[in-house]
C-alpha cells in the first residue's frame, strides 16, 4: 500500500508558494533576518519556531506586507512582492493581539473585510455567518470584543482573517494568551480549520509542542536564520545541530571525540577510561574530530544489572527523580560528573518502584538511539 | 478614607469662592430689576428681553457663533492630522522641531500672536472681517487639538491600523473607519476646546478683525467702557451657561472615553 503522504517539498516539480530569496532585513545596524532562503509550499502548515527576538515576527510583517525586506526577494504565487502594498497582498494576519476592532461588533469585524473587497451585501452575510459557524461564536456575533472572553477573542481573530479567503495565512503565537487545555483544543481547530480552506498557514510560535502538534514542517530559528527546516518527527529524531536538538524537546548532549569504527558508526571517547559510545551516523567526521552525542532521555533504559549484550551500557548514581505522573525523570551521574537525564513510564504504582535516589543503576540504548552532530 | 477637616473646608470654601465669587455675583446681578448695577430691587428677567431686541447684540453674538464653529472646526481638522503625522509618521527629518513648533503657541503670549497675525493678514486681505478671526482663532486653537488628540494617539494601539491594511484598506480608509471612530472623543473634546476659546477669545479677535466684524467679547468691552449696564450682565450669564454646558460635555466624553479604553486594555490583557 502507498499512502499519499504530503510533501510537496520533496517533488521538483511543485511550484512554491512562498519563496524567500536571499531576505536580509536590517534596523539600522541590527541585522534582523539574515540572508534568508526558504520556500513555503501550498496548503503547508508551516511553523516558525524559535526564542524570542530571533526575528520570526519581523518574517511574517515581511509577508503581510508590513515591511520591506533590506535585500533579497519575497516572492508569493512567482510574483515579486516588494511593490505590492498590504492590502492588495491576497494575504490576511492573524494578529500576536488579535488587533479586533473594539468599535466593531464581533459580527462587523468579520464582515470588516468583506466590505473592503466589494462584495454583494447577500454574499458578505452568507460568509459571515460561514465564519461564525466555523469559530462556533454565532450566539455572540452582536457583541463586541470587550464583552467575550480571551479564547472567544482569539477565535474572532481566527475567523476575521479567514473570511476573505487568504491564499496564505499568517498566525502570529496565535494561542499565547490561551491556558493549556483550550489551547490544545485550538490547535487540532486549526489544523481541522486549516484542513477544511485548504488555505496556507504559517505560525510563529515560540512553544516547541505547539509547533511540533500543528506544522507540516517546522523551521528552527536563531538570530535571524533558519538553523533546519523538517517536519516534526525528522527533527525531533534527526537534528542537525545541538541547537535544534536542545531546542526541541528534552536531550543529554555528551561531548567527546569522534573516531571511525569499521561499522559505519563512531565510537565517540567521551571520558577517560570509559567505554565509548557507539552510535550510526549518517555525518561524515574527521578522526579524532569534536563531536556531540545527543541522546534522548526516553530513549535511555534503566536498569539494575549491567543489560547482556547493550551496544552502550554505564553506570551511574541516580541523583534526583522527577515524577511526572506517567513518567519519571531520573538524573543520573556518570563517571567524571556527566549528568544524562533518563525517563521511564511508570508502569507500576510509586510504592513498588525499584530505584530511589543514590541507587547504582545502568543506562543503556541501542546503536540507533543516538544522534552525532559536528556542532 | 480622609477625614473632612475644619481646615480642608475651609480651603475648599476659599478657593471656590476666589474662583466663583465674581461670576456667582455676575449672574446675581443679571437678575436685578434695577438699572443700576450695584443696586438689588428685586428679581426680574427683563435684561434677558431686552438683550433679544437688542439687534447690535444679536448681531456680534451670530458673529460669535459662526466664528467659533468655523474656527474650531477648521483647528479640530489641522489639529487631528498635526497629531496623527506627530504621532504615526514616525521619524523624518525636523520632526523634534516640527513637534515643539506645534506646540509652541500654547504658550506664546496672545498678544504677540495677535499682531503677528495681523502683520500677516494685513498685505493679505483687502479687508479684515469674520474671515480673518476665523483664520486667527483656528490657528491658535489647532495646537490644543493637537495636543488633546496626540495624548490619544499615544495609546492607541497600532496594529489596528494594521490588521485595517491587512483586511484590504488603503491607508486612508484605515483612517477613516478605525481610528477616527476610535479617537472619535478625544477629537470632539478638541473641537468643544477650541470652541470655547473662540468664544470667548479677546485679543486675537481684535487685532485680525475689520470694520464689520464684531464679537461678543469685543461688544461686552466696549460696552463696559461706558459704564456696565445689566444687560452685559444678562450677556455674559448667557455665554457662561454655553461654555460650562460645553466644559461639561467635553469632560464626560473624555471620561466616557477614558473608561472605554480601559475596558479594551482588560480586553486586550485578558
Ligand atoms: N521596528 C523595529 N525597529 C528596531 N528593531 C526591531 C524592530 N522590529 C523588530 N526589531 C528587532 O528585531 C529582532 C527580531 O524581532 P521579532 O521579529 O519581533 O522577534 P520574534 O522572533 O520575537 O518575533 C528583535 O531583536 C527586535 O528587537
Ligand atoms: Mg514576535
Amino acid at each position: 500500500m502507498t499512502l499519499d503522504v504530503f510533501a510537496p517539498w520533496e517533488d521538483p516539480t511543485e511550484k512554491p508558494l512562498i519563496q524567500f530569496k536571499g531576505v536580509t532585513k536590517r534596523y539600522g545596524s541590527f541585522t534582523a533576518i539574515d540572508n534568508l532562503t526558504q520556500d513555503i509550499y501550498a496548503r503547508e502548515f508551516f511553523a516558525l519556531l524559535g526564542p524570542s527576538g530571533c526575528g520570526k515576527t519581523t518574517m511574517m510583517r515581511m509577508l503581510a506586507g508590513f515591511e520591506t525586506p533590506t535585500e533579497g526577494q519575497i516572492l508569493i504565487a512567482g510574483q515579486d512582492m516588494a511593490a505590492v502594498p498590504p492590502n492588495e497582498r491576497a494575504v490576511n494576519m492573524m494578529f500576536q493581539s488579535y488587533a479586533l476592532f473594539p468599535h466593531l461588533s464581533i459580527w462587523d469585524n468579520i464582515a470588516f473585510g468583506l466590505r473592503r473587497m466589494k462584495m454583494p451585501k447577500a454574499q458578505i452575510e452568507e460568509r459571515v455567518e460561514d465564519m461564525l459557524r466555523l469559530t462556533r461564536m454565532t450566539q455572540f456575533s452582536r457583541r463586541k470584543p470587550h464583552q467575550v472572553s480571551g479564547g472567544q477573542r482569539q477565535r474572532v481573530a481566527l475567523a476575521r482573517s479567514l473570511a476573505r479567503a487568504p491564499k496564505l495565512l499568517l498566525l502570529d503565537e496565535p494561542l499565547g494568551a490561551l491556558d493549556k487545555k483550550l489551547r490544545e483544543e485550538t490547535q487540532f481547530e486549526l489544523m481541522d480549520i486549516q484542513e477544511k480552506t485548504g488555505t496556507t498557514f504559517v505560525i510563529v510560535t515560540h512553544d516547541q509542542e505547539e509547533a511540533m502538534t500543528v506544522a507540516s514542517r517546522v523551521a528552527v530559528m536563531d538570530h535571524g536564520k533558519i538553523i533546519q527546516v523538517s517536519t516534526p518527527p525528522k527533527i525531533y529524531e534527526e537534528p542537525n545541530s545541538v541547537y535544534v536538538a536542545d531546542f526541541i524537546g528534552d536531550v543529554n548532549i555528551i561531548e567527546g571525540a569522534a573516531h571511525k569504527t569499521s561499522d559505519d558508526g563512531y565510537d565517540i571517547k567521551w571520558a577517560e577510561g570509559q567505554e565509548p559510545i557507539h552510535a550510526k551516523t549518517t555525518a561524515v567526521l574527521n578522526e579524532g574530530q569534536k563531536a556531540f552525542v545527543a541522546l534522548r532521555p526516553e530513549k535511555i533504559s534503566i536498569a539494575e544489572e549491567k543489560p547482556e549484550g547493550a551496544v552502550n551500557a554505564v553506570k551511574g548514581k541516580i541523583i534526583d527523580i522527577g515524577y511526572l505522573g506517567n513518567i519519571s525523570t531520573y538524573h543520573v551521574e556518570l563517571p567524571g560528573g556527566v549528568m544524562v537525564k533518563a525517563q521511564a513510564t511508570n508502569t507500576r504504582r510509586l510504592s513498588r518502584r525499584n530505584f530511589s535516589w543514590e541507587d547504582e543503576v545502568w543506562l543503556s540504548w541501542t546503536l540507533t538511539a543516538a544522534s552525532v552532530l559536528e556542532r | 478614607m480622609k477625614r473632612f477637616t475644619w481646615f480642608n473646608a475651609t480651603s475648599l470654601t476659599l478657593g471656590f469662592a476666589f474662583l466663583y465669587l465674581p461670576m456667582i455675583i455676575l449672574v446675581i446681578y443679571s437678575f436685578n430689576a434695577s438699572k443700576l448695577v450695584t443696586v438689588w430691587a428685586g428679581f426680574s428677567t427683563k435684561w434677558y428681553g431686552e438683550l433679544m431686541r437688542n439687534d447690535q447684540m444679536l448681531d456680534a453674538a451670530w458673529v460669535t457663533i459662526k466664528v467659533a464653529v468655523a474656527s474650531s472646526t477648521l483647528a479640530t481638522i489641522l489639529g487631528t492630522m498635526a497629531a496623527y503625522v506627530m504621532v504615526r509618521g514616525g521619524r523624518f527629518m525636523g520632526r523634534t522641531l516640527f513637534s515643539g513648533m506645534i506646540f509652541a503657541p500654547l504658550v506664546m503670549p496672545e498678544v504677540i500672536t495677535g499682531l503677528s497675525l495681523f502683520l500677516l493678514f494685513k498685505p493679505i486681505f483687502t479687508q479684515m472681517g469674520a474671515h480673518t478671526i476665523i483664520l486667527a482663532h483656528a490657528t491658535f486653537a489647532m495646537c490644543y487639538v493637537s495636543v488633546v488628540v496626540s495624548s490619544r494617539l499615544v495609546s492607541f494601539d497600532k496594529s489596528l491600523e494594521e490588521a485595517a491594511l491587512d483586511l484590504g484598506c488603503t491607508p486612508f480608509e484605515s483612517f477613516r473607519l478605525v481610528t477616527l471612530p476610535i479617537i472619535a472623543p478625544a477629537v470632539i473634546s478638541g473641537w468643544l476646546l477650541a470652541f470655547t476659546l473662540s468664544l470667548d477669545d479677546l485679543v486675537i479677535a481684535n487685532f485680525t478683525t475689520g470694520p464689520d466684524a464684531t464679537t461678543l467679547p469685543m461688544k461686552i468691552w466696549s460696552a463696559v467702557r461706558l459704564g456696565v449696564n445689566p444687560q452685559i450682565n444678562a450677556l455674559s450669564t448667557l455665554m457662561i451657561g454655553v461654555v460650562t454646558i460645553g466644559v461639561i460635555i467635553a469632560s464626560i466624553s473624555t471620561k466616557r472615553a477614558a473608561l472605554r479604553q480601559k475596558a479594551d486594555e482588560q480586553a486586550a490583557a485578558g
